[in-house]
């Protein structure tokens, strides 16, 4: 990663934990003590699953709302406040502008879910008392929400270089609740004829699947995830953020931003 | 007026209004009424909850799972009734979460036991069962609740292929093949009934589980001692021509050896027309045999506190 990239990176950064975007994980934290200490009094036999299924949902739904809310801001932010003509006033390429924004959301949310995995182990170490062998795969449960940040990221970044935030940010939720059907969407694909056939085919393809990123209920019932899906997702996620990338740095390199 | 007052104003307004709401709230619960609070399934499909949980289907069963424990301790505690929702959210949390082993554990015996203790739909929670099995098929612990099931049915041929499918499993239990057995021999028998409840209080991890395996025994044992007890009885009628008035009576025939007390340690009753009965009935919920004549049992609310 070159300097101006990197630059941009740690600006994003700091920029984020002073807009206290890092005070969600107050939230998360009473959330999952909560859920600790309670469940066990409510329910019967599933304190470990809940603290599982809770702690990775909230991961996810929380790392979600960060990535589209401070996604969609990230270019037409600047270009709102002017600040966008004094970075590229500067030797800073436009496309290097939106890999450093991308790379400092990344880098914020991907904090943020470290932070959250030490929260999530805790609760379950004071649910079980010890850690068994397979709550390793919990790891690649969050190891796939994080690809999923990725591609949310990327997602929002793509629609802030051309629109506004509030159509930004109802553009990335959509896609990010269309990509959690992308299986069912692949299967009425499937059943259709012609031209639909051909149409449907090609949506499905288009939204980025989630559902193959969500292995939350799998993990907390201790089951492993496969080398070979932790290879292809996140191969997958990869190729799909750039992309997106690749469209957000087409589409900014020919805006006119006079 | 001073920013200081003001903001002191505003904080007593806010406690002020932030109590009444609360109090308020309290009575809006009270005005709609229990069923409208909690009788409530909004969406019953729950193919259509799995697409609206957004693929976090696994929390969505883990509160699905948590309402039936409330919705059937609630209805429990009050006294029993009608289970009408306890299938389709038992329904609902297995499709969503095929993999809750407690669902099937626990939502097979809610189910089955009669009412006014449980939905006393024995046919669902065979359907439930068969359905944990489907999908775990690897945990021999449903072969044996869906055995006992078919078991607590008088069905013995049902009851012993269960448990002649859950010996098959990988690492389970060796005494299935022994009720196996023993289901399709000696069906119906207060022995095997007595293993069935032994196996369950030696092998559960739950406490609730193992102190209702140890109530049914002492039910079992009750039973068996009441009946023993009255054979006595007649074979002290025959001797002497009349009923004993008393079990000291006996015990200087030399038909007993002391008077007989109950598995909780209290004496058994004898009427005049030389029946024999439980002095407490309360402390066995699950008494068939030795109950006192005309006795009503009343809603299980909550089993016994054991005394070992």
């Amino acid at each position: 990663m070159n300097s101006r990239i990197l630059h941009i990176a740690t600006n994003t950064f700091r920029e984020a934990v002073r807009d206290r975007v890092l005070y969600n994980l107050i939230a998360f934290a009473l959330l999952l003590t909560g859920a600790a200490v309670l469940v066990g009094q409510v329910s019967v036999q599933i304190e470990r699953l809940v603290v599982i299924n809770l702690g990775l949902t909230a991961v996810s739904l929380f790392g979600v709302v960060i990535a589209i809310f401070i996604g969609i801001g990230l270019v037409s932010k600047e270009i709102d406040k002017r600040t966008l003509y004094t970075v590229l006033s500067r030797p800073v390429r436009r496309w290097e502008f939106i890999a450093g924004k991308f790379f400092g959301l990344s880098g914020t949310l991907v904090f943020n879910t470290a932070l959250m995995s030490i929260g999530v182990f805790a609760a379950l170490l004071y649910v079980s008392r010890h850690f068994q062998a397979s709550d390793v795969s919990i790891l690649a449960g969050l190891y796939f929400i994080v690809l999923q940040f990725l591609i949310i990221t990327a997602l929002a970044l793509f629609f802030s270089s051309f629109s506004s935030p509030l159509l930004s940010a109802v553009f990335a939720f959509s896609l990010f609740v269309i990509g959690s059907f992308a299986e069912d969407l692949r299967g009425f694909a499937a059943m259709t004829h012609g031209a639909t056939h051909w149409l449907a085919t090609g949506a499905a393809y288009l939204v980025p699947n989630f559902s193959a990123l969500n292995v939350i209920s799998q993990v907390a019932h201790g089951t492993a995830v496969g080398g070979q899906l932790l290879l292809w997702n996140t191969a997958y996620a990869l190729l799909y953020v750039v992309a997106v990338l690749s469209g957000a740095v087409l589409i900014f390199e020919s805006r006119n931003l006079k | 007026m001073k920013r200081s007052r003001i903001a002191a104003f505003a904080a007593l307004i806010l406690v002020a209004s932030g109590v009444g709401s609360a109090l308020l709230l309290e009575r809006v619960d009270e005005s709609r009424g229990h069923a409208t609070l909690n009788e409530v399934v909004y969406i019953s499909s729950p193919q259509l909850l799995k697409r609206l949980s957004l693929g976090y289907d696994g929390l969505l069963a883990d509160v699905y799972w948590t309402r039936v424990v409330q919705y059937y301790g609630g209805k429990h505690h009050a006294g029993g009734g009608r289970y009408e929702l306890l299938w389709p959210l038992l329904n609902i949390t297995s499709k969503l979460d095929p993999h809750i082993i407690p669902v099937y554990e626990f939502g097979g015996t809610f189910l089955s036991t009669p009412p006014p203790n449980g939905a006393g739909l024995p046919d669902k929670a065979i359907e439930l069962v068969e359905y944990g099995i489907r999908n775990n098929p690897g945990d021999w612990h449903l072969y044996y609740d869906l055995g006992y099931l078919y078991y607590d049915l008088k069905d013995y041929p049902g009851a012993a292929n269960a448990f002649e499918r859950g010996s098959r499993v990988p690492n389970a239990h060796p005494f299935l093949k022994i009720l196996a057995a023993q289901a399709a021999q000696h069906g119906g028998e207060a022995q095997t009934a007595q293993l069935l409840w032994s196996a369950i209080y030696q092998t559960t991890q739950d406490n609730y589980i193992r102190e209702n395996a140890l109530w049914h025994l002492r039910a079992l044992k009750a039973d068996q001692e009441c009946t023993e007890l009255q054979r006595i009885v007649q074979l002290y009628r025959q001797s002497k021509g009349h009923f004993p008035s008393s079990f000291v009576e006996m015990e200087r025939a030399g038909l007993l050896r002391g008077v007989p007390t109950d598995p909780t340690g209290n004496r058994y009753q004898l009427d005049d027309q030389g029946r024999v009965f439980v002095a407490d009935p309360e402390n066995f919920p699950f008494l068939q045999k030795a109950l006192p004549p005309g006795y009503v049992p009343k809603a299980v609310e909550t089993i016994p506190k054991s005394k070992d």
